[in-house]
């Protein structure tokens, strides 16, 4: 990929932390990598994975989800359940042929405007180093499609107790 | 694609001055939006926010039959209010309006034109597709218990809460201390205006403590905060004192009675300096005027064998509770106001300077109440061996404006350390070394009295002490004589002072249980510990969490002066939400689409308000829109798709993704 290459990444942000965070880098005119567009949710418990999965379909070479630290939840605990499906997504998206690390979730509470427009720019920049997602090429780059649709099924018969 | 014959939307594009304006090309956003689905008109104009802004989107709606509104400027934290009511007043749901953030979130951030208006464009595409899914809503509307909680009963909760109770509110005032007046009940003289801090604080101490709407609880804690705005259920966990507050007279007969005959304890609010006995009374004007039993030290209560003299001197009075037990106390409040304060830098942290090394190193507060004639020496500065200080340095800037400790600036160490020299000279005539990085005298008075310490013979010096030692030959550290190390910007030389006394002026910092404070409140903090504001300039007493109001040192560091302004404004944005009686919800909760529910019980589990039940009868999940607050997680994960969310349906949220990724 050349150096000009511009990723196109959607960001879920959570209303009260990190969203406010995305305000407070505007107030302080802290510059950021612009190929990130943002979306607005209550919390990052409203990310559906389904909506990571279709940013993806519609062409997002990333998707980042930031929401409050641990244990800062405006909704108690909700972020939790972030990182479950965060752990689940990396792992779904993994066994579709998908690069994990374009999925990045970030805590970045109201004050830290500086912190969140860095993650944005680190994140960007390791995006950029993978690539577009060339979602067929992943596939067909290691030639062993059936040999990895067999591994998927045989992990989970290990992880359901039952014969493939 | 969202489409509807139906749907006519206008498109707003704020300049901004040139706020936007100067970074995304307005003109060519708005074309740009003229070519979407459904768009009827979009415009720019120079303030959208203004009068006839607000003015333009109004004619628009009447003259082109307008039924969406979309808006591209500021961050809708800001705006999204006024254009909801612009919209309403003329006619429409106020909810079927959208902003577009291509301020904070692409003009202020981005340093290229093209880019920039490119990722206007996504955002802009966005909402105008999101909006298309906007249905009408009904505003909703919740109670406002009309009662408040202060927390903290420094000079910050004692103002506030003596405002709230004028104004005839109930007001419940929680101090972890046996008594309230917090740090400025320790200092001595307060500046500019040397005004002796007990004259001036004691008789507000005193109207707390025989206000009929003020409730005061010492000795407590908050524990948990429960509920939302309006209906805050807060559980105050109540330490025991050991003597009846309702019983004691305040004659303080049981500490003469104690059967310690001479105090023995290091008195904490004496910085350590004096000793106390185990029943005990933080200060002579302590309020509530009632004693305390320290139960670490205390016979009766660490080994259960003592003469309980206390208890003869008491006598008839029997105000003595040795089986007190800690209890928790719920209340009900409409608003919060959290004035928690802050704590003195601990500056043993930095070894040149040798606290906690050299006995003769003090810090400021140590020094208040030295000076101060209800301290240890009844206001005697004295050294550690008794004797009358001769030379003394002070440092300015222990822990602050230091990268290694904290960056910022504590505002009122310049003007403290500039009084403490003066009270010094007044009452040592010894000579007085000031070391400051900058002397910042910025308030009313201040300037004159930097001037008036100058002319009483202080001497300043501009440059950093990089270094405290014992002199030479003189034996230990112990034997006294310190050698204050400076190098001395103006003179442009290390300078080594001789002095026998060191006061550092140290920093103020966030409370040390800052962290469990600001979760239990449901507030943030800024970078520098210290809790975070609504908005810096516009809301600097409200908090992200709306019923929850800061006020005080513990918003950041600041003077006596500035801490009863806050606290006034922080009791009048209380006194707001509890005369209007109800405040306004955003209607963003979740609801089931009957038809589509299995009753899997999957959402039931997830929700931290047990807003969800299971209705056994119809085999479905049922949401309680009074409880739930709209976080969105039980929809995300309803496998059928049948939880849903006002202003974040999955139809919408996936619109708006469909704008981000498509148009641009």
């Amino acid at each position: 990929m050349s150096e000009a290459f511009k990723p196109k990444i959607v960001a879920f942000l959570c209303n009260w932390c990190s969203y406010t965070a995305s305000d407070l880098a505007g107030t302080a005119r802290i510059k950021y990598s612009p190929q990130v567009r943002i979306l607005r949710v209550m919390c990052s418990g409203r990310v559906d994975p389904a909506f990571v999965l279709k940013a993806f379909a519609l062409g997002a070479d990333g998707v980042m989800i930031a929401g409050c630290h641990p244990g800062d939840c405006h909704y108690i605990e909700q972020n939790y359940k972030t990182i479950r499906r965060h752990a689940m997504l990396r792992y779904f998206l993994e066994q579709m042929g998908i690069e994990p690390e374009r999925l990045r979730l970030v805590w970045a509470s109201a004050a830290e405007g500086q912190y969140l427009a860095e993650s944005i720019d680190s994140f960007v920049a390791d995006v950029q180093k993978l690539g577009a997602l060339n979602w067929s090429a992943n596939w067909e780059e290691d030639g062993q499609r059936e040999e990895m649709l067999a591994e998927i099924v045989r992990e989970h018969a290990a992880v359901m107790e039952v014969q493939p | 694609m969202i489409s509807d014959e139906t749907l006519r939307i206008g498109v707003y594009v704020c300049h901004c001055g040139s706020n936007i304006a100067g970074m995304v090309d307005v003109e060519k956003l708005a074309t740009f939006a003229e070519g979407l689905p459904h768009v009827v008109l979009a415009r720019h104009y120079k303030y959208m926010c203004s009068d006839p802004g607000q003015e333009l989107v109004k004619k628009d709606i009447a003259t082109f039959d307008l039924n969406r509104i979309v808006v591209a400027a500021c961050s809708p934290n800001l705006h999204e209010p006024t254009f909801r009511r612009a919209a309403e007043a003329a006619g429409l749901n106020r909810f079927l309006v959208q902003m577009a953030n291509i301020r904070e979130q692409v003009s202020w951030v981005t340093a290229d034109k093209d880019e920039a208006l490119e990722k206007a464009q996504a955002h802009l595409a966005a909402a105008i597709r999101r909006v298309a899914g906007h249905e009408p809503l009904q505003r909703e509307f919740v109670r406002i218990t009309p009662r408040a909680m202060v927390v903290g009963g420094g000079i910050a909760g004692i103002q506030a809460a003596l405002t709230l109770a004028d104004a005839g509110k109930e007001v419940i005032l929680v101090e972890r201390q046996p008594s309230i007046g917090g740090h400025m009940a320790m200092f001595d003289k307060t500046f500019p205006t040397m005004d002796c801090a007990a004259c001036i604080l004691t008789p507000k101490m005193t109207a707390v403590k025989l206000h009929p709407n003020i409730k005061m609880l010492t000795c407590s804690d908050v524990q948990s905060v429960e509920g939302s705005v309006g209906s805050y259920k807060v559980k105050v966990r109540r330490r025991p004192r050991y003597i009846d507050e309702n019983m004691c007279v305040g004659c303080m007969q049981c500490i003469d009675g104690c059967v310690f005959t001479k105090p023995k304890f290091p008195n904490p609010f004496d910085q350590g300096l004096g000793l106390r006995k185990p029943v005990w009374i933080p200060f002579p004007q302590a309020v509530p005027p009632v004693p305390v039993v320290d139960p670490e030290v205390c016979l009766q209560l660490s080994r259960g064998k003592c003469k309980q003299t206390c208890v003869e001197a008491c006598g008839e009075r029997n105000a003595f509770r040795f089986d007190q037990q800690e209890t928790i106390e719920e209340y009900e409040v409409g608003a919060i106001v959290v004035a928690t304060g802050f704590q003195a830098f601990d500056p043993s942290v930095i070894p040149y300077y040798g606290y906690g090394t050299y006995p003769n190193v003090y810090t400021s507060l140590e020094v208040e109440r030295l000076l101060n004639a209800g301290g240890p020496t009844s206001g005697k500065l004295v050294l550690r061996d008794g004797s009358t200080p001769k030379r003394v340095g002070i440092i300015h800037c222990v822990g602050s404006r230091d990268a290694n400790f904290h960056a910022y600036c504590s505002r009122v160490c310049c003007m403290y350390a500039l009084k403490l020299a003066h009270l010094v000279r007044e009452k040592t005539e010894a000579e007085v070394y000031n070391c400051y990085i900058d002397i910042r005298t910025p308030g009313k008075g201040f300037e004159e009295f930097y001037n008036r310490v100058q002319n009483e013979g202080v001497q300043f010096i501009r440059g950093k002490v990089a270094d405290i030692t014992p002199v030479a030959g003189q034996g230990t550290a112990a034997d006294g004589g310190l050698v204050m190390q400076v190098d001395d910007t103006l003179l442009g030389t290390i300078r080594k002072i001789n002095v026998d006394m060191v006061i550092l002026a140290v920093a103020l910092e966030a409370q040390a249980d800052t962290a469990d404070v600001r979760r239990t409140f449901g507030i943030s903090c800024s970078t520098e510990g210290f809790f975070l504001e609504k908005h810096p300039k516009l809301a600097p007493v409200n908090t992200a969490n709306d019923g929850v109001l800061i006020a005080g040192a513990c918003q950041g560091a600041k003077d006596i002066p500035d801490t009863v302004a806050q606290a006034d404004a922080a009791a009048a944005k209380a006194l707001v939400l509890i005369d209007s009686g109800q405040i306004e919800l955003e209607p963003n909760t979740a609801w089931i689409k009957e038809d589509m529910c299995s009753g899997c019980m999957t959402c039931i589990s997830l929700c931290p308000y047990k807003a969800i039940s299971h209705d056994a009868d119809r085999k479905i999940a049922v949401i309680d829109a009074a409880l739930c607050k709209g976080c969105g997680t039980c929809v995300a994960a309803c496998p059928s798709g049948a939880a849903k969310q006002h202003l974040f349906a999955d139809e919408q949220i996936n619109e708006e993704l469909e704008g981000l990724m498509n148009y641009v």
